[in-house]
């Protein structure tokens, strides 16, 4: 386990190394940021002096490494749009989104889970085409326009919830539904492949030999064991919260780091969204690294396994 | 990572016959009612020119805001209405398709060309070459999809070109992922080993013996990413970081709308309900080309 751990750990901090680079070029090659410093109508001489003093003359290898040096020692730069430190501004919308994200995972299970379990027990009944239907319509409809449709009807015509906004609990809800509703399919379908395929099996034939209730039988023996996938696909998940709370949270302006960094790009703010773009990937790293750990330990057969 | 290995591959090993083929593509409804959908929104768009009843960017401001013909204000000038600036919505949203067919057509092209050419030498090249592959796309897995294609899109600036490049080369990982899997089943079969054997060239090989039998994974992943090209594209344009004005992009129309759309919900509504017909048809497509080819029908 810790050679496989090792293995694993060595693999991520090299991804992390090579996603911050490709973060730190792809955002550079496509702008001119002495330009954009140097706002519009600037002249040549200004943006030669910003050039020199930002040390964006230096080679960019030397450059990459000034501005990863600077991040992990926790200095992002200074926003050019808010003029203040990206450092704290990033902290300070980070909350709003692990929220959305947890809330919407939360709401995602809570969906998920029965209508896969029900899903499972029942092939081909109402239950199912209803759990299929849900999935076919999510795959088609556009997540801004069905946010658009829930602000309409929950905001607007029944006047239940705020339409935009962060200001209290109430804000969250819309768009905790909107995400959420985006990954359950994916939760769903693996629960129901990963119940149908365990209660087939010979130990739940035994449970239920031994005369226990159904009830038991379901949650208890069978749910554990195909709950196993379904926590590294959560993980996963959780990743592709983080990267789509920039389209939900801009909707429902839910003041949050997807909020911020659509702001950034609109603002050609490079700093902000530099610091963004590595975060979020940073994250999504650490998170497949848990999930993969954490696979490793519920599952012998994978780290053991064919050494790939 | 967890992503490369969680995706599943269809089984390979049963090959079905004409006549099976064309039966089970007949008794399939959803690929019937997808294909069915599609064919008509490709006429459409290949035919806007000819059933569009007026011209898409033709602004007329004595005509503004008009409702679709089944509300109480409508009139049979303007099936759909008009917008805010006065521009027929049903000539918009029939030229929109356009859009949105050539961004699915052209990344599926472009991101289908770089996924499945590093997927196929992954999987059968395997050790070296198989572990850099990886490598790359857990890399790409781990940019964040429309953060990234919104900040290039934002500083390059935003035309319909530049979105389908931007997310051409970002969207290839799931070819790649699925590429790999299928190579790696097929590499090891007979016939594989046999053309080998018989001395064919590896590019040979790969082209005349691994590609075909890969064939209905691809085509699946193709339609896959189509779907979500158009609606990445619908997104961008929405954020207003894709295709610009005066274009008739659906999303672009929902943004335009938006400021409306508590008094007038018809404007959002018509170009929403046509992506959602057009990404639902392409992936009933999709769905239904898996269970067609798949061995036994429907798992």
């Amino acid at each position: 386990m810790l050679i496989y751990a090792l293995k694993r750990l060595g693999l991520a901090v090299l991804v992390a190394v090579v996603v911050s680079a490709l973060a730190f070029l792809l955002l550079r090659a496509s702008g001119d940021v002495a330009i954009a410093l140097a706002g519009e109508g600037a002249r040549s001489e200004d943006i030669e002096n910003i050039r020199r003093i930002y040390g964006l003359d230096r080679p960019l290898v030397v450059q990459y490494l000034d501005w990863a040096a600077k991040m992990a020692r926790g200095d992002f730069g200074t926003s050019l749009f808010f003029k203040t430190d990206v450092h704290a501004l990033v902290l300070d919308k980070l909350p709003t989104t692990a929220l959305l994200a947890l809330f919407s995972l939360i709401f995602a299970l809570a969906v998920s889970l029965p209508l896969g379990i029900l899903a499972a027990l029942y092939p081909n009944s109402w239950i199912d085409r209803l759990c299929l239907a849900l999935a076919v319509i999510g795959q088609a409809l556009p997540s801004f326009f069905f946010a658009l449709i829930l602000m309409i009807v929950f905001a607007v015509m029944l006047r239940w919830l705020p339409v935009s906004g962060s200001n209290s609990w109430a804000h969250f809800v819309l768009p905790t539904v909107v995400l959420g509703y985006y990954i359950a399919p994916a939760i769903m379908r693996l629960v129901r492949a990963g119940m149908i395929e365990v209660l087939a099996s010979d130990y739940v034939r035994t449970a239920r030999a031994k005369g226990l209730s159904s009830s038991s039988v379901v949650l208890k023996h069978a749910l554990r064991n195909a709950l196993v996938p379904v926590v590294a696909l959560a993980a996963v998940q959780l990743g592709f919260l983080l990267g789509g709370s920039v389209v939900i949270e801009t909707v429902f302006a839910l003041d949050g780091l997807g909020y911020l960094a659509y702001q950034s790009i609109t603002h050609k703010d490079l700093p902000v969204t530099q610091a963004i773009v590595t975060l979020l990937s940073l994250i999504y790293v650490g998170l497949t690294l848990a999930a993969d750990l954490a696979n490793a330990w519920l599952d012998p057969r994978i780290r053991v396994g064919s050494g790939t | 990572m967890t992503d490369v290995a969680a995706i599943p591959v269809l089984d390979l090993t049963a090959a079905s016959s004409g006549a099976l083929l064309r039966r089970r593509i007949l008794a399939h409804r959803g690929l019937l009612i997808g294909t069915g959908l599609l064919t008509f929104i490709v006429m459409v768009a290949l035919f806007a020119p000819l059933i569009a009843p007026h011209d898409p960017y033709a602004q007329d401001l004595s005509r503004r805001m008009i409702p679709p013909v089944w509300y109480e204000k409508g009139n049979w000038a303007h099936l759909f209405g008009t917008d805010n600036l006065g521009r027929d919505y049903l000539s918009r949203v029939l030229y929109g398709s356009q859009i949105s067919l050539l961004i699915g057509a052209a990344v599926m092209v472009i991101s289908g060309l770089i996924g499945t050419a590093l997927g196929l030498a992954a999987g059968f090249f395997g050790g070296r070459v198989d572990m850099i592959v990886t490598f790359i796309i857990t890399v790409r897995l781990a940019l964040p999809l429309i953060l990234v294609a919104l900040a290039v899109v934002a500083t390059v600036g935003g035309s319909l070109w530049v979105v389908i490049l931007v997310l051409g080369l970002l969207k290839w990982d799931r070819f790649a992922v699925v590429m790999r899997a299928a190579t790696q089943q097929v590499r090891v079969l007979d016939y594989v080993a046999a053309a080998e054997a018989a001395g064919a060239s590896t590019l040979r090989v790969i082209v005349g013996e691994v590609l075909p039998n890969v064939l209905p994974q691809l085509v699946v992943v193709a339609t896959v990413e189509a779907a979500s090209a158009i609606l990445l594209e619908a997104t961008l344009s929405f954020l207003g970081l894709g295709v610009q004005p005066p274009l008739p992009s659906w999303g672009l129309m929902i943004a335009e709308a938006k400021t409306y759309m508590f008094f007038s919900f018809w404007l959002i509504a018509i170009p929403g309900t046509a992506l959602a017909i057009l990404v639902f048809a392409v992936n009933m497509v999709g769905d239904g080309i898996r269970d067609v080819s798949a061995p036994g029908g429907r798992g």
